[in-house]
């Protein structure tokens, strides 16, 4: 019989692709209509989970939730040896659930000729000879030394500054419009092209070596018949390549034939994804005895072309005249390293730039700052103004002209009339009209600054040192993970100061994702005195070397003594069984890892989910370590016996059955079924009628169990007869091979097999609460910022974290809501309105009595379920869960799946204006944070996809509190006053120069040198904001995390906003007026000349811009000082260097003009008059409306002079902020 | 306490680490009640006294201000005085009679001012060649001096509008029949002198063209020393402004009257323009001009009134500073 079967599979041997496995052009986008990029960010989910999306109501994809023991990717340890017997006979190999029939039917349809690249197995000339494929050679590098001034200069003028920077130096250059010199007016955007092309030069610099570097490495190549080593570069698609174990694959390659016998290979991951689990790869059956170097491997493949998705690959490959297809588990991808494999034959199919890792090296989208949309507006605003002031002049320089045009000719300071070789023409002079268009441009060049060109570059230098304190923050720094604080995106940071949804994951952003084994139902008995485990763990010996699990779990004693005492007695031996089911029924591969002791191995169990590991290292401890895991059979450590049992069958987990199985053959050739699953299907397909008592008490503590927060998963065994196995497997074979519906065909088979179990027992799993988080989301709370959690998980663990997590509490009404169908959802979330209402008017009317309002408002939770959610998202119900969900402080969606996650983030996100930030750590959570306006990412251990899509990402969920209220509210004051200066301090100038040309017969001549004007936004005053941006704090993080709700001003929109905005602007006005006109009438019909009181305007000018930002900061420690009166004395050297040049037509003059009295009479005057109505107002302000902010910095002064700290503690028992 | 936690703990002390985590010492200034009056009258305090001395100093100047461009055209040419002022046969002399007010110390500054005469003017002020006012003929990039570059082919030294333009009244003054001592050394800028107007350098070619704008210079006399040259093209600031002419170095008793001899010989009528001879005594703030110290009498006298009412306000309406009882949140709890 064995025989018969081994021909029989061998001519349907092309089933092993993992799960039904749809091309992702299957989801209709169209239903997803808010994003357009989520296709890819869904892509870095697995497939599988994009076909769950569309009906999200019968999965819980997230593959942490409870019942998640599915191997995600790996396609399945499929494997067991058909034979009873060990009689050697070929070990062959087949999924339980090859359904890739239908897609086989799909993916050979879908992939037609044109969109197809056809890649000859060891024939690179020929697979080259249509196309030519990309080569091997990477290169990341952006420019070569010819390519690099023209590429880089396009590259930096795709910034509409830079350009406009440009067009005002090219109009300088034209000779009619030629206000300042050649020289002057290129210099600043010079400086500033010249920065960055030095700093991408320097980068590319080191990306051209890295280049190098990578692309001389060596690999095997197939070259006639023989192995030889070729450099990377050389690699040409269509090549057989050899790789031996711990190599870094340097292309993508469809496996061919690996060192075990059933063509398994073992490949890590981490420089794709950072998951650092190994991950299974096949090579095809009919590949798998071919040896390339004796006889000659022909055949083609067929794939689809090149796409940066690297969870999806189809093809086909044609062999021998038959026809296979490929999947995602049949390659493997560049940048990946083969791992417990000792070789793997493979052929080339993408290289170089086509490979999936170097189509997906581009950076996550950028997003664009709050701060700076605002801004964006007022930027239009001064625009409009300079289009103004502009108009103003030509207008007036048009009435002159109009009313001395008879006087034009020989006036002596105008003289139209050329005489010079001998007739009489027009000099330089265009006609009335042509005159006023140049006076427009020449304004334009003048009052340039008018908009703030510089504050772009100051922003960003400000974002980067601001990126630099939030990394270098060690209250940011995670000691555990040893990992810093990440800033990803550089140009939101003041987003962070106005976030007011924070939507958070739950598995491994509240908790920590380190699954531990906590308690175990056995058999109606509940063990769940878990102590610390003795000293060394459990262990074993073999040939003297000892094995010992790396992770150790805590053991409960009796239930330790019942393991050991074998399974003679009645515990005994359901404890046995218990335990050999959590060993057995799962997908985890074991690898023995040396230590530096050579005596001591340890035992790493790898696998895609941390509830199996957690279980596996379970078994281990109680005695049944899972040592071995091949192809066709398990080695089980039993108290110190090795046993062997073979895996006569296992059938994935799926969503449907949300439970997996495995069929054990004992060494006593009996035959056993392990079931494990979540509770509600488990208990499904157990036979009621046994151990009525036994199941009634295991369920009474699955209860307690997952109240407690605890994950729980159901055991359950059967013995099956020889006949019922005969018929299991006849039905497998059929459904196995079957060509048509072979998903369902073998889901169904799972299902007739996996009934009339008898409940073995059930066991918790605790996903431990990461340090601080409920002083966290209390801190958040108090800030005003909205905290909802949106999980994989079920109702119930979601309530008990959420109430562990202080998300939850016990004052608070609870609106749950899980409906099956639209209309009752929509009837539970009207009355959910209509209820809080209610609540929300007793509350308010309490408060009217008490005198305030909005103090004792009655809190109300909003629990909701993913399947409520697939009928409310994208209908009208939308905005019915939106009004409800403003009225509740909390919300907690349970059991959503990851597009779902993003849905309720664009739900609130399209609804209100204000700031949303997602949280998450894994590849699920990846769409949500690149919906919300920040994503922050969690580096844990769940790999680097969220981190990936991220754009500040962090070790611990409790660093969030010093991200927003710290950092967050710093950034936020920082930039809104900034940006407000910046305006002001280039408006004040461009005024300055206004009035002047209001005494010039507007004619835009310039009292002030062209070269201060050109320093001024570059030397004289641009370090003190910048300075100023990067260091100033309004208060200090001992406040700002001790009272919490300061972060309101972010909200409020307190730093920035139109108020300030016109507010400033009178101010400007004034503060130019002053420095103008006092001069002016000080100087009025004296011998002043046009140097001299340019020279005055400019250092007034700056001295005065620099004590207004000097009057406005908060904290002076040194490098304020140095930047502010550096700044001061840097424009008076400049100045005097400038006027020391004999070349200019100032020379001398501030030497002449500063040994007056008049002069520094003046610079007084100005300095004290035009900053004395800001002065005023400012202490008005402060002294009879003062803000939050204003009363805690007083505070902060002043009680830390009075007080001492026992008077603080006292004051603030619990919001003392997570130090730790 | 581990190594590496000694270190942590050294590490900390640092000042690079207070700088990373932005804990370096800072002054935290608060504005309170009494620094702000503090400031008020400290400002009213220094302002006062500051402007009653500046307006001292420029009452103490005494000035005599004399429009002559109207009055020294003869009567018959009131009607045209352009026509006037451009015919060269016609002689310009005009004779003017200043009285002594008030007693005049020496020296004297006599200044000649130009009302709406704008030297700011965009193509007048850059029509000039520095470089060639010091080095001469040989220097030859002098396209900026348009439409006053060549005569006949030839450059003209100095060439532009500035120069073109030169100022070219001439004043004489008698006192009791005597002639006054009138100093024309040392009326421009040393720095001017020395360093960019040329030793060697001597008019050339210049005024020789059709039009004739103002002033001609002696050729044999180098820039240098063309002192009425180098003090007009320091270009002045403003549209009425005033340029050293010479210094009168005798003293002037009250009721003197100095006759002026003038050639009017300048042409401000074709725009409009005021010619104004003034004869000013200097104290240590230059001229006469009240306006500054006025102004400070009247910032320091609104500073004392701010401090005043600041002063009151507070007594009024006081706000204990830095009670943390005053943070909305705070106080709704204690409503409750």
């Amino acid at each position: 019989m064995p025989l018969t079967l081994d021909i029989s599979l061998s001519q349907t041997r092309h089933c092993n692709n993992r799960k039904e496995n749809p091309p992702i052009a299957i989801i209709p986008t169209s239903s997803f209509p808010w994003d357009p990029g989520f296709v890819f960010g869904m892509d870095s989910k697995t497939p599988v989970e994009n076909l769950y999306s569309i009906e999200p109501a019968l999965s819980s994809s997230s593959r942490r939730s409870n019942f998640s023991i599915q191997s995600k990717a790996s396609g399945g340890n499929s494997i067991r040896e058909v034979t009873f017997t060990d009689l050697g006979s070929k070990p062959v190999r087949y999924g339980s659930h090859g359904a890739d029939s239908e897609t086989n039917a799909l993916s050979q349809k879908e992939i037609n000729d044109e969109d197809a690249r056809l890649v000859h197995i060891n024939d690179p000339v020929k697979t080259n000879e249509r196309f030519e494929f990309a080569g091997n050679s990477i290169r990341t590098a952006k420019y070569s030394i010819l390519t690099f001034v023209p590429r880089n200069l396009f590259e930096q003028f795709h910034r509409v500054a830079y350009i406009y920077f440009l067009v005002i130096a090219v109009l300088n250059q034209l000779p009619q419009l030629a206000v300042f010199g050649r020289g002057a007016s290129i210099l600043p955007l010079a400086i500033v092209l010249l920065v960055t092309a030095v700093k991408d030069a320097y980068e590319d610099y080191r990306r051209h070596r890295s280049d190098r570097i990578e692309n001389n490495r060596l690999a095997s190549v197939l070259v006639n018949y023989q192995f030889q080593q070729k450099k990377w570069k050389n690699i040409q698609v269509g090549e057989i390549i050899k790789l031996h174990a711990n190599e870094t694959i340097p292309c993508d390659i469809v496996l061919l034939s690996t060192s075990d016998p059933t063509g398994v290979a073992y490949v890590q991951t981490i420089n794709l994804d950072g998951e650092s689990n190994l991950k299974t790869r096949y090579a095809k059956q009919e590949t798998l005895t071919k040896i390339p170097e004796e006889g000659k491997i022909t055949g083609l493949i067929k794939c689809e072309k090149p796409n940066r998705n690297i969870y999806g690959f189809q093809a086909n490959m044609e062999i021998d005249g038959k026809r296979l297809s490929l999947g995602p588990s049949n390659i493997i991808l560049r940048g990946c390293e083969l791992k417990n494999t000792a070789w793997a034959v493979g052929v080339a199919v993408y290289a170089g730039r086509e490979t999936k890792v170097m189509l997906n090296s581009s950076g996550a989208p950028s997003k664009r700052s709050r701060l700076e949309t605002h801004m964006n507006l007022e930027i239009i605003i001064l625009s409009l103004f300079l289009i103004a002031l502009c108009t103003v002049v030509s207008v007036c320089a048009a009435v002159w002209l109009r009313r001395h045009r008879d006087e034009l000719d020989f006036l002596p300071f105008y003289r139209r009339k050329d005489f010079s070789d001998g007739e009489e023409d027009d000099y330089n002079y265009y006609g009335w009209g042509m005159e006023i268009f140049f006076t427009f441009l020449m304004s334009v060049i003048v009052f340039q600054i008018m908009i703030p060109i510089s504050l772009y570059i100051s922003m960003e230098l400000v974002r980067v040192g601001q990126a630099y304190f939030m990394i270098r923050d060690t209250q940011m720094y995670d000691e555990s993970s040893n990992s810093r604080f990440q800033c990803r995106a550089l140009n939101i940071n003041e987003d962070l100061g106005q976030i007011k949804y924070v939507f958070s994951d739950k598995t491994g952003t509240l908790t920590e994702n380190k699954m531990e084994f906590q308690c175990a139902s056995i058999w109606g008995v509940d063990y769940n005195g878990g102590k610390a485990s003795s000293v060394d763990g459990y262990y074993v010996q073999v040939d003297g070397k000892v094995l010992r699990p790396k992770m150790k779990v805590k053991t409960d004693p009796e239930l330790l003594q019942f393991a050991r005492s074998g399974k003679e007695t009645k515990e005994g031996s359901h404890v046995y069984d218990f335990f050999l089911a959590l060993a057995a029924c799962n997908t985890i591969v074991p690898l023995i890892i040396d230590t530096s002791d050579p005596t001591v191995k340890l035992i790493d169990y790898q696998g895609e989910s941390p509830d199996e590991q957690a279980l596996v290292y379970a078994a281990a401890a109680y005695g049944f370590m899972l040592i071995e895991r091949t192809s066709g059979h398990i080695v089980i450590d039993i108290q110190g016996e090795r046993q062997r049992f073979n895996v006569l069958g296992l059938h994935e987990f799926d969503s449907d059955r949300k439970r997996m199985s495995v069929i054990l053959g004992f060494p006593d050739k009996s035959v056993k079924l392990f079931v494990k699953g979540a509770d509600t299907s488990m208990f499904s397909v157990i036979e009621r009628s046994l151990n009525v008592n036994i199941i009634r008490t295991t369920e009474a503590h699955l209860h307690s169990y997952s109240s407690s927060g605890l994950r729980t998963l159901v055991v359950g065994m059967r013995e099956l007869s020889t006949s019922e196995f005969e018929v299991w497997h006849s039905a497998f074979e059929t459904a196995s091979t079957a060509l048509m519906g072979r998903a369902s065909l073998l889901r169904k088979v799972a299902s007739n097999i996996e009934n009339n179990l008898c409940v073995l027992g059930a066991s918790g799993i605790e996903d431990k609460l990461q340090k601080g988080v409920p002083e966290a989301i209390e801190s958040l709370r108090t800030a005003g910022i909205k905290v909802w959690v949106l999980t994989g998980d079920k109702q119930e663990t979601a309530i008990s974290i959420g109430y562990s997590s202080k998300l939850l509490t016990s004052k608070m009404t609870q609106f749950i809501i899980n409906s099956n169908s639209k209309e009752s959802c929509r009837k539970s979330l009207e009355d959910a309105i209509i209820m809080s209402k209610k609540l929300m008017t007793i509350s308010d009317t309490a408060n009217n009595a008490g005198g305030t309002s909005g103090a004792g408002l009655t809190p109300v939770a909003l629990i909701i379920d993913g399947t409520s959610l697939v009928y409310i998202l994208d209908s009208e119900l939308e905005e019915t869960l939106f009004q409800l969900a403003c009225n509740c402080s909390v919300v907690l969606c349970c059991r959503v799946a990851p597009l779902q996650k993003a849905g309720i983030v664009a739900l609130v996100k399209n609804r209100t204006s204000d700031m949303t930030l997602a949280i998450g750590d894994g590849a699920n959570d990846v769409s949500m944070i690149q919906m919300a306006d920040v994503g922050v990412g969690i580096s844990g251990q769940e790999g680097r996809q969220a981190v990936m899509a991220s754009d500040f990402a962090m070790g611990q969920f409790r660093f969030l509190v010093s991200l927003l209220l710290v950092h967050g509210h710093w950034n936020y004051q920082r930039m809104g006053y900034m940006i407000l200066y910046n305006f002001y301090r280039n408006a004040v100038f461009v005024l300055l120069l206004f009035w002047y040309v209001l005494f010039t017969c507007f004619t835009l001549t310039t009292a002030i040198t062209e070269w201060s004007s050109v320093l001024y936004s570059v030397i004289y005053t641009s370090v003190p904001t910048i300075v100023v941006g990067i260091l100033d704090k309004d208060l200090s993080r001992r406040t700002l995390l001790k009272d919490p709700q300061l972060y309101g001003a972010g909200h409020r929109q307190e730093c920035y906003n139109k108020r300030l905005f016109w507010i400033t602007m009178i101010d400007t006005f004034w503060q130019s007026a002053v420095v103008f006109f006092i001069p002016l009438l000080a100087y009025w019909g004296s011998t002043i000349d046009g140097s001299s009181i340019g020279d005055l305007w400019t250092i007034a000018v700056v001295i005065l811009v620099n004590l207004h930002l000097a009057m406005d900061v908060i904290r002076w420690n040194w490098i304020t000082h140095a930047a502010i009166w550096g700044s001061i004395i840097a424009t008076c050297i400049c100045v005097i260097i400038i006027d020391a040049l004999p070349s200019l037509v100032g020379y001398w003059a501030i030497f002449k003009i500063a040994r007056t009295g008049l002069f520094w009479l003046c610079l007084l005057a100005i300095i004290v008059v035009a900053l004395v109505p800001r002065f005023v107002v400012k202490v008005l302000y402060q002294l009879y409306t003062p803000c939050d902010v204003q009363i805690a910095r007083e505070a902060e002064k002043f009680q830390s002079q009075r007080a001492t700290g026992a008077l603080e503690v006292e004051m603030n028992p619990i919001l003392d902020p997570p130090r730790r | 306490m581990t190594d590496t936690d000694q270190e942590r703990d050294r590490n900390k002390e640092t000042a690079f680490y207070k700088f990373t985590q932005q804990t370096l010492p800072a002054c935290k200034p608060v504005l309170t009640p009494a620094w702000v009056i503090t400031i008020f009258l400290f400002t009213g305090c220094i302002f006062i006294p500051v402007g009653l001395v500046t307006l001292r100093a420029s009452r103490s100047v005494v000035e005599i201000v004399d429009r002559y461009d109207a009055e020294c055209v003869p009567e018959s040419f009131r009607i045209d005085k352009v026509s006037y002022v451009q015919d060269d046969s016609i002689p310009k002399n005009c004779s003017r009679f200043l009285k002594v007010h008030k007693y005049m110390k020496a020296p004297i500054y006599i200044y000649y001012q130009l009302d709406n005469y704008y030297q700011n003017h965009r193509r007048y002020v850059k029509s000039r060649s520095d470089q060639q006012l010091l080095h001469g003929r040989k220097y030859h990039g002098t396209s900026s001096c348009q439409p006053v570059e060549f005569n006949n082919d030839h450059a003209i030294v100095p060439c532009g509008l500035v120069a073109w333009s030169l100022f070219n009244d001439t004043f004489k003054f008698i006192r009791e029949r005597a002639e006054l001592k009138v100093n024309r050394k040392n009326i421009a800028w040393k720095s001017d002198r020395d360093h960019k107007f040329g030793k060697k350098v001597y008019p050339y070619n210049f005024q020789n063209g059709t039009l004739i704008g103002g002033g001609k210079l002696n050729p044999r006399i180098p820039l240098s020393d063309q002192e009425d040259l180098i003090v007009w093209m320091r270009i002045s600031a403003l549209p009425s402004f005033r340029k050293l002419y010479g210094r009168i170095e005798e003293d002037l008793d009250v009721d003197d009257v100095v006759v002026v001899h003038l050639m009017n010989n300048y042409n401000t009528y074709s725009f409009s323009g005021k010619k104004k001879l003034v004869l000013s005594t200097s104290s240590w703030l230059g001229g006469k001009n009240d306006f500054l110290g006025l102004a400070y009498v009247f910032v320091g006298s609104s500073s004392l009134i701010l401090a005043l009412v600041f002063m009151l306000l507070h007594l009024r309406y006081r706000r204990p500073y830095g009670d943390t009882i005053y943070l909305p949140w705070n106080r709704k709890s204690l409503s409750v």
